[in-house]
C-alpha cells in the first residue's frame, strides 16, 4: 500500500513538472512576444529595452530563466509583468472566491444528484427518471454562458431577487454570502446534477439484483431501510471516485467561465486577465496551482481505490 | 433482434454462428450488422429527431448568402448605425440615441432585422448568426475530425506496439489530461493569437481560424485517445489478428486492415461526441477571447459580444448561446442513439461522455 501510494506520487510530482515546461515553453516560443519590449512600453529605446532585459534576467538561458521561475513560485518571490505584483498574494486573494463557489456548488451538485439518483432508480421508469434523463443531457450540453446569462437576466434584471454579482466574505456576513453565490452555484452545479444521478441510478439499478440485496430483505428488514442502508451505500462509491476528480478538475480551472460571468474575482479570472496580457508568471503559477488540483485528487482517488480494491494495489486490474 | 425466423432452410454462408438465417427473399447474405444497427437507429425516433436537428441547423448556416443576399440585402459586417426602417410601416431607428439596438422585428420590415441589430454598430442580428454558425460549426467539425484522426492513430499505436512507444503516448496523454482544459486553451490561444504559428511549412497568422481548430482538436485527444487505446490492447489478443499475423501480415496491415474496422463502433460513436465538445469549448474560449478572433465571428464571439449588453439588449447573447445549445444537444442525443444502435450492450453510457474518465475497477 505503502509502495502504491509513493509510485503514485512520484508519478504525480513528474506530471506536474511537465506541465510547467509545457506551459514555460508555450510563452517562449511564441514570436513577437519578448517581454522585455511589451515591459519597457511603447516609447523605450534600445537601451530601455537592454536594461528591462537584463533587470528581469531575460537574457539567461531558458533553462536557467525556467529555474528562476519556479524558484520563486515557492519562495513566494514571483512578480507578475504587466501589474508588477505579487504572483501568490494575488492568487491567495483569490482563492476565498473561488473556494467558495467551488464548494458551494459541489455540495449542491451531490446533494441533489444523490437525492435524484436515489429517488429515480427507487421508481424507475416514472417521471422523475423520464425528466432526469432529460437533465443530464442537457447537463453537457448546456454552455455555461448561456446558463449564467438566462439566470441572471431573469432572477436579476426582471425580477431583480438576486444581486448581479459582487462577493462578500463569508466572514463578513455568511447570510450575504450565500446570498451572492446563489446563482453562481446553481450555474456550476447544474451540469453536474443530471449527470450524477443517473450514475447513481445506474449503479442502484444493478446493486438490488445482488445477493446481499435479497439476503436484507428475507431478513425483514423495511424496503426503505434495504435501499439506504445496502443499496444506496454499495452505489455510492463510483459517486464518490467521480466526485474527487471533477471536484478537482473544477478548481483546478472548471469554474473560469462561471467566474467570468458572474464577476467574481477569483483565481479563474486572475488567470484569463494575465493570459490576456502575455503575462506569464501568474500564468505560470496558476495552471501549476490548478494542475496541482487535478493530479492531487486524482491520485487520491487512486489511492483510495487501491485501499479498498487489492487488485488495483498488484497491478492485476484491466486495463 | 431486427430478424425474423425464417423457416426456409438455411443457405450456405447466410448468417454467422448464433444468428439465424435471413428471411427469404430479402437477402440470402443476412443482414450485416450495419445494416442491422440503421434498422435500430431508424426506430429510435427522439435520436432520428434531434439528428434531423442537427441537419436544420447545418442547412440553416449554409443558407447565410442566399437569406443576406435576397431577403436582409445586407451582410454579416455590414453596419447600418444611423438608418431608420420602416417595420410594419412604422419608421424606426435601428440603434437608438442611447446605442439600444431594435429587437427582433421578424417579418415586419420584409425580413430586415429579422432578429434585430447587433448592438451600437447596427449590424443585422440574423445575418450575423448564420454566418457566425459556419465558424461554429466549421470549428467544431474539423476539431472533432482533427481529435478523432489524432486519437485513433495514437490510440492504435500506443496499444498495438505497446512497451516505450505505449509509455511515451499514454504518459504524454496523461499530462495533457491533468491541464485544466480551459486554462491550456487560453493560454495557447493567447499566444497563438499574438504571434501567430509557423511550423516548418505550415504557417498561420495570428487572427488565422486554424489556430483555435487546432487547439480544440488537440486538447480533447486524450480523451477519445485512452478510450481507443484500450480497446486495441483487447483486440490485439483476439484470435483474427493472430490468424492475420500467421499469414504474414505486417504492423500496418494488422493495424489497419484488422484492428481499425473494429474501432468502427468507438470512432463513429466518439465523433460525434466530439463535435459537441468541440463547440462548448469554442464558446467557453470565444467568450473569453481566447478563441475566434475577429473580423471572424462565432456564436462564440457574438455570446461574449450579446454579454456586454445584457442589460440593454439580453436577446444579443441569449439568441447565440441557444444556438449552440441546441446544436451541441442535437450531436449529444443523435450520437447517443447511434451508439445504442451500433451497440446495444454498449458500457460508454452517456454518462462517460462528459469528459469525466472512469477509474479502474469502477463499475459505472
Amino acid at each position: 500500500m505503502a509502495r502504491f501510494a509513493a509510485r503514485r506520487l512520484v508519478g504525480m510530482i513528474l506530471v506536474l513538472f511537465a506541465i510547467s515546461v509545457i506551459v514555460f515553453a508555450i510563452f517562449n516560443v511564441i514570436p513577437n512576444s519578448d517581454p522585455a519590449v511589451r515591459m519597457a512600453g511603447k516609447t523605450a529605446d534600445a537601451q530601455l529595452i537592454e536594461n528591462v532585459r537584463k533587470e528581469w534576467g531575460f537574457d539567461d538561458s531558458l533553462p536557467q530563466q525556467y529555474m528562476t521561475t519556479m524558484k520563486k513560485i515557492f519562495t513566494g518571490d514571483l512578480i507578475s509583468y504587466t501589474e508588477r505584483a505579487n504572483v501568490d498574494e494575488k492568487i491567495v486573494e483569490g482563492v476565498p472566491q473561488t473556494f467558495s463557489l467551488c464548494i458551494g456548488a459541489a455540495v449542491i451538485w451531490m446533494f441533489f444528484g444523490i437525492l435524484f439518483g436515489y429517488l429515480s432508480a427507487v421508481r424507475a421508469g416514472g417521471w422523475l427518471d423520464r425528466v432526469l434523463t432529460v437533465v443530464s443531457v442537457a447537463g453537457i450540453s448546456i454552455p455555461v454562458v448561456w446558463l449564467g446569462v438566462i439566470l441572471l437576466n431573469f432572477f436579476c434584471y426582471k425580477l431583480e431577487l438576486f444581486p448581479t454579482g459582487g462577493y462578500v466574505g463569508f466572514t463578513e456576513d455568511p447570510v450575504q454570502w450565500a446570498y451572492h453565490l446563489i446563482l453562481p452555484w446553481l450555474t456550476l452545479a447544474f451540469i453536474s446534477v443530471g449527470f450524477y444521478s443517473r450514475v447513481l441510478r445506474s449503479n442502484m439499478l444493478d446493486a438490488m439484483s445482488e445477493d446481499y440485496v435479497r439476503t436484507a430483505r428475507a431478513k425483514g428488514l423495511s424496503e426503505r431501510r434495504v435501499m439506504t442502508r445496502h443499496v444506496l451505500r454499495n452505489s455510492l462509491i463510483p459517486i464518490v471516485t467521480l466526485f474527487g476528480l471533477d471536484f478537482g478538475a473544477t478548481l483546478g480551472g472548471g469554474a473560469i467561465l462561471t467566474e467570468a460571468v458572474f464577476g467574481l474575482e477569483g483565481i479563474g479570472q486572475y488567470a484569463f486577465e494575465a493570459t490576456t496580457n502575455l503575462d506569464l508568471p501568474p500564468v505560470m503559477a496558476i495552471t501549476l496551482f490548478g494542475a496541482f488540483f487535478i493530479v492531487f485528487f486524482n491520485a487520491l482517488v487512486d489511492i483510495a481505490y487501491a485501499y479498498l480494491d487489492p487488485r488495483v494495489r498488484l497491478g492485476t486490474s484491466a486495463q | 433482434m431486427a430478424l425474423e425466423p425464417s423457416l426456409e432452410p438455411s443457405l450456405p454462408g447466410a448468417g454467422e454462428a448464433g444468428f439465424p438465417p435471413a428471411p427469404a427473399g430479402v437477402s440470402a447474405e443476412g443482414r450485416g450488422p450495419w445494416s442491422l444497427a440503421f434498422r435500430r437507429l431508424l426506430r429510435n425516433r427522439v435520436a432520428l429527431a434531434f439528428g434531423a436537428l442537427f441537419v436544420l441547423i447545418v442547412a440553416f448556416v449554409l443558407a447565410a448568402p442566399l437569406w443576406a443576399n435576397d431577403v436582409a440585402h445586407t451582410g454579416p459586417n455590414a453596419t447600418h448605425t444611423t438608418e431608420k426602417i420602416s417595420v410594419d410601416g412604422e419608421r424606426r431607428e435601428v440603434v437608438n440615441l442611447e446605442g439600444v439596438p431594435i429587437g427582433p422585428v421578424y417579418l415586419g420590415a420584409d425580413g430586415k432585422f429579422f432578429l434585430g441589430a447587433d448592438g451600437g454598430l447596427g449590424r443585422d442580428e440574423m445575418v450575423r448568426l448564420m454566418y457566425g454558425g459556419r465558424t461554429s460549426l466549421f470549428v467544431g467539425i474539423v476539431a472533432a475530425l482533427i481529435t478523432t484522426v489524432l486519437a485513433t492513430l495514437l490510440g492504435l499505436i500506443a496499444g498495438y506496439y505497446r512497451g516505450w512507444a505505449d509509455a511515451v503516448i499514454s504518459r504524454s496523454m496523461d499530462v495533457i489530461w491533468a491541464f485544466p482544459v480551459l486554462l491550456l486553451g487560453i493560454a495557447l490561444g493567447t499566444a497563438l493569437a499574438v504571434g501567430g504559428l509557423k511550423i516548418g511549412p505550415l504557417s498561420l497568422s495570428s487572427g488565422s481560424i486554424w489556430i483555435p481548430i487546432l487547439i480544440i482538436g488537440f486538447v480533447y485527444v486524450p480523451y477519445m485517445g485512452r478510450a481507443v487505446r484500450g480497446e486495441v490492447l483487447a483486440l490485439r489478443e483476439k484470435e483474427f489478428v493472430e490468424a492475420a499475423v500467421a499469414q504474414g501480415a505486417g504492423p500496418l496491415r494488422v493495424m489497419f486492415g484488422e484492428l481499425l474496422p473494429n474501432l468502427s463502433t468507438t470512432i463513429i460513436v466518439f465523433f460525434t461526441l466530439n463535435i459537441a465538445n468541440s463547440m462548448l469549448l469554442e464558446a467557453g474560449l470565444s467568450f473569453l477571447g481566447a478563441g475566434v478572433q475577429p473580423p471572424n465571428s462565432s456564436w462564440g464571439t457574438m455570446l461574449a459580444e450579446g454579454f456586454e449588453q445584457i442589460t440593454s439588449a439580453p436577446q444579443l447573447a441569449i439568441i447565440p448561446g441557444t444556438m449552440i445549445l441546441l446544436t451541441v444537444l442535437a450531436a449529444n442525443v443523435f450520437g447517443d442513439g447511434v451508439r445504442d444502435a451500433l451497440d446495444p450492450k454498449s458500457k460508454v453510457r452517456l454518462e462517460a461522455r462528459a469528459g469525466k474518465v472512469e477509474p479502474e475497477g469502477t463499475a459505472v
